[in-house]
């Protein structure tokens, strides 16, 4: 019905995502978040916000949190990219998705999957986070149901250093 | 699953995690915008560039004959009015000849993608002939101001007046009357998850089926009907995960009517996706508010009237106003006990964008008030803040002057949990310099006994099958929206089968399914549906038992159950396992359906008065709060530094559930007290991102501790009241008494900024600098 438009000048890209290389035609200017939920339809990846304000895209790319929603898919090549749908493995939950299960870290759940791949970057790089710490990694993610309260407590339990009174 | 060593809000008994938590963490829940649309046109609209203008011209025939255009929509495709309140739908889905706010939807597009879309809105042709506009209550309520609505002189859409007990001689008897003047400014809702639907229409079987944000899908279905002129048993509503509401979804939004009229034109499948700035300028909020506010009070602390005088800034359309300046009223009561009481409320029509219910519906504003004044009047008189409290306290069960009933009242039992809890005897006044203690109450209903929609149906239905799989499956309208409604209907089943948690499967919010359910707003949930449950349980633990004293050749009456396990009296010979039962159970019959139903009774609904069934309700929950601050003199900066909440939540039937939604509901508070703010320049929003609309990170949110208080309501499920809002309207005023306690500045507008503190701060000194330079020459 629609004649299509001018082709978009693309590349092939070949990245690792979620342990797994591949290669796709991209476009110069798609961004990480639209390639991730629309081309792997990862969409565990959340769009909360017009770019770069709410943390809901937060993805881990070699090891550091991102969000993919202003990072060009472009700027990915040969990098391996860690989404939430990457945790649960051999049927099992990840320390981090297990708490904030156990510990109601998420309420409505939408800014969940960005707000554990935050918490999973910081674990990675320090095993275990002093509170100002977790609140610092975790800054950049909104969340606007729990108060932080049990997102805090979460992380800390994952980390193995729960402080139940 | 959870160790039983966890316990919350000081119960001795553990919660159970969300029974959806899994999709959750996992990432495999989908929201709307994660539904599967490869095939869906992309949906846009056209919004009015001006705050008040007639529309001259409109017109979409280029846009219509872009390439890859399928379908251009404009008012005259739609004339019909939506809206919440059957009495004050005065709002087109596309404006029809005016537009009334910036933003306000004037045609959409559906088209093959959103590039095509986005260029298509580009090509329609609009002329406008502006009309003055009026951005604050002051203005459009101004003599000569040109109307918004022709037959709403003043501007108004609602004006209020109530009078209970005789306040004349309350504030006669009164040893200390004080009167004070707050604002509060608007605020927004800001769920995470941006606006989305997704509508599916069959031309051939002429069905149309609607995914969206909705908290109420019930609402959604009567105003798609309505405004597609359909039969509403073609309609099918269903609710996806929903990232949040807060009451931004309780009513039918204009994006969701427009996408199934551009469905309808396109004889096809329409996906719209709002971005964060459309989000917020759909807005239905928290209005801004002003309040006048006069309190008596005897020298012991007894108030012995109160009068108030509370004007809202409504925005372009009615919505859920009327109920907004009831409610601000209404709620005035069932919280202490005030012998006489004059309210006079005001909703004022402005040229911005529509409010509408936010948790905490019209009490939140006036709560701070007279939180704030009874304050200051206890200083005035030399009273403990706790105790000017405790010389109002209720007794339930009882009345209050507006006829709102009280059944069960944990206040007291709040405001010792918090006392102690913030060691506030020995701290207060003993804090260093800057830093500040303040504490507040407030209340909220647990569902409106009247619902909106009044057909004399049942308040909730709950319908539960059991199948030869042995598996029980909970069919509830009610929509699970985060708080963790499912998880709650899902216990109160197994709680009253004596099932394990398990076997219950809850299905939620699809129209061609679940149960008729009013929804998820006013907190009424957890009382209304718990309850439904709770009956529907029993109906089915009565067939099961039958069957099961039957088989054991027992009387029924002899038959207990005991963890999936039916046996007669103590004897240990004679026992049933769960699937015996079952099989026994649908022998002859069948496939076992039964329904439940819970229905608030007519002395429930509030007073004989014009607006009283607004704030009735079979249970309040009560709540108490300890705030403590730190204030930065040079900066204005304030820091929370911790909060102590206990709330009355009757019986707390997932312990871990209710201190989250208390935590979630005491930062939200925090957040309009400190930072949160919608503001407009020429009608335009200044605030249409999360880094223009400040609300807290972690980094600045405060420990939040959590006392849940039970005080076993005569109706509630279980004795259960509602959790989610009750505590919200506390902080503000126990955060601006603590800024007074720790730097002596009683501050009168919210949000607290940096700013406003030191703009009072400054205001203070050029004041004792005036009455030195006065002194001098005396």
């Amino acid at each position: 019905m629609h004649a299509p438009g001018p082709r978009p000048k693309k590349r092939l890209l070949r990245l690792k995502l979620n342990n797994r290389w591949r290669e796709d035609a991209v476009a110069d200017q798609e961004l990480l978040v639209d390639y991730l939920r629309e081309t792997a339809q990862l969409t565990g990846v959340k769009i909360g916000c017009d770019g770069g304000e709410c943390g809901a895209c937060t993805v881990v790319v070699d090891g550091e949190a991102v969000p993919s929603c202003i990072t060009l898919v472009a700027r990915c090549e040969g990098r391996h990219i860690e989404t939430i749908e990457s945790l649960a493995t051999q049927g099992r939950l990840s320390r981090l998705q297990r708490a904030f299960h156990e510990k109601l870290g998420t309420q409505c759940g939408f800014c969940t999957p960005g707000m554990i791949m935050a918490a999973e970057a910081l674990l990675r790089r320090n095993p275990a986070p002093a509170e100002n710490e977790i609140r610092a990694a975790l800054s950049g993610n909104l969340c606007r149901c729990t108060g932080y309260v049990k997102i805090i407590e979460s992380v800390q339990a994952a980390a193995g250093q729960t402080h139940d009174d | 699953m959870m160790t039983d060593l966890i316990t919350h809000g000081r119960l001795s008994r553990p919660g159970v995690p969300l029974i959806d938590g899994i999709e959750k963490v996992t990432g495999r829940a989908r929201y709307t915008a994660d539904l599967d649309h490869a095939d869906a046109l992309i949906a846009r609209i056209l919004r009015s560039p001006v705050s008040h203008a007639e529309i001259l011209k409109l017109d979409v025939s280029k846009a219509r004959a872009l390439d890859g255009v399928v379908a251009v929509i404009t008012g005259d495709d739609c004339p019909f009015t939506y809206g919440v309140l059957p009495v004050a739908m005065n709002e087109y889905p596309m404006a029809r000849g005016r537009v009334r706010y910036r933003g306000e939807p004037i045609a959409a597009v559906a088209a093959a993608d959103a590039e095509t879309a986005e260029r298509a809105i580009n090509l329609i042709e609009l002329e406008l002939h502006q009309l003055p506009a009026y951005y604050s209550s002051e203005e459009a309520r101004a003599p000569g101001a040109t109307l918004l609505h022709d037959n709403k002189p003043g501007n108004l859409e609602r004006e209020v007046h109530h009078e209970f007990g005789n306040w004349q001689e309350g504030f006669a008897t009164a040893d200390l009357v004080r009167e004070e003047k707050f604002s509060c400014a608007e605020v927004n809702h800001a769920q995470i998850e941006p606006h989305a639907c997704l509508v599916e229409y069959d031309p051939i079987t002429g069905r149309l089926t609607a995914q969206s944000v909705s908290q109420v899908g019930y609402y959604l279905h009567l105003m798609l009907a309505r405004c597609l002129e359909m039969d509403s048993s073609r309609i099918r509503v269903v609710k996806p995960f929903v990232g949040g509401g807060f009451g931004a979804r309780v009513e039918v939004l204009n994006f969701e009517i427009i996408t199934a009229l551009l469905a309808r034109a396109a004889t096809g499948k329409v996906f719209m996706q709002l971005s964060r700035e459309e989000t917020f300028l759909t807005h239905r909020a928290r209005p801004q508010t002003d309040m006048t506010l006069r309190i008596g009070m005897r020298r012991d602390g007894k108030i012995t009237a109160c009068a108030c005088e509370v004007v809202q800034r409504g925005g372009a359309y009615a919505g859920y106003g009327i109920v907004t300046i009831l409610y601000a009223g209404a709620l005035l009561q069932g919280l202490y006990d005030i012998p006489a009481i004059k309210y006079s409320g005001y909703r004022v029509y402005t040229n911005l964008p529509p409010c509408g219910a936010m948790r905490g519906h019209g009490s939140v504003d006036t709560r701070h008030a007279f939180e704030c004044l009874l304050d200051r009047m206890a200083r005035d008189l030399g009273l403990d803040p706790f105790a000017v409290r405790r010389a109002n306290l209720l007794h339930a069960p009882t009345r209050t002057l507006n006829d709102l009933m009280v059944n069960s009242y944990g206040l007291e039992e709040c405001l010792e949990r918090v006392e102690r809890a913030s060691g506030w005897r020995d701290r207060i006044g003993k804090l260093p310099a800057g830093k500040g203690l303040g504490m507040a109450c407030s209340h909220y209903v647990s569902g409106a006994a009247k619902p909106i929609h009044w057909t004399g149906e049942p308040h909730a239905v709950v319908s539960l099958r059991l199948d030869f799989d042995g598996g029980i499956t909970a069919l509830t309208g009610a929509a699970d929206i985060g708080q963790g409604s499912s998880t709650m209907v899902a216990i109160s089943v197994t709680e009253t089968l004596g099932v394990a948690l398990d076997r219950v499967r809850v299905i939620a919010a699809d129209s061609a399914v679940t149960p008729k359910d009013n929804g998820a707003y006013s907190s009424r949930i957890t009382f209304m549906v718990g309850n439904a449950a709770i009956d529907a349980a029993k109906k089915l633990k009565s067939i099961l038992v039958e069957a099961a004293a039957r088989k054991l050749e027992a009387r029924p009456d002899d038959i207990e159950v005991v963890g999936e396990v039916f046996r007669i009296g103590s004897g240990q010979q004679a026992s049933l396992p769960f699937a015996d039962v079952v099989k026994a159970a649908l022998v002859d019959r069948g496939t076992i359906t039964v329904s439940g139903t819970f229905t608030c009774p007519p002395e429930s609904q509030g007073g004989r008065h014009k607006g009283g069934a607004v704030g009735s309700t079979m249970g309040f929950s009560y709540a108490a709060q300890v705030v403590e601050v730190s204030i930065d003199d040079a900066t204005g900066a304030v820091t929370v530094d911790k909060v102590w909440t206990a709330l009355d939540c009757g019986h707390a039937i997932n312990p871990l559930a209710v201190e989250g939604q208390i935590q979630g509901s005491v930062w939200m508070g925090m957040g309009q007290a400190i930072c949160e703010e919608t503001c407009y320049f020429d009608g335009l929003p200044g605030h249409a991102s999360f880094l223009e609309y400040r609300m807290p990170t972690i980094a600045e949110s405060p420990p939040i501790d959590v006392q849940i208080v039970e005080s076993h309501d005569p109706f509630g499920p279980f004795g259960a009241k509602e959790a989610s809002e009750g505590a919200l309207a506390g902080f503000p005023p126990a955060l601006v008494n603590a800024i007074a306690n720790a730097i002596n500045i009683d501050l009168d507008e919210l949000p607290v900024t940096p700013d406003r503190i030191i703009d009072a701060l400054i205001q203070r000194r050029r004041q004792a600098r005036l009455a030195s330079t006065r002194k001098v020459p005396s």
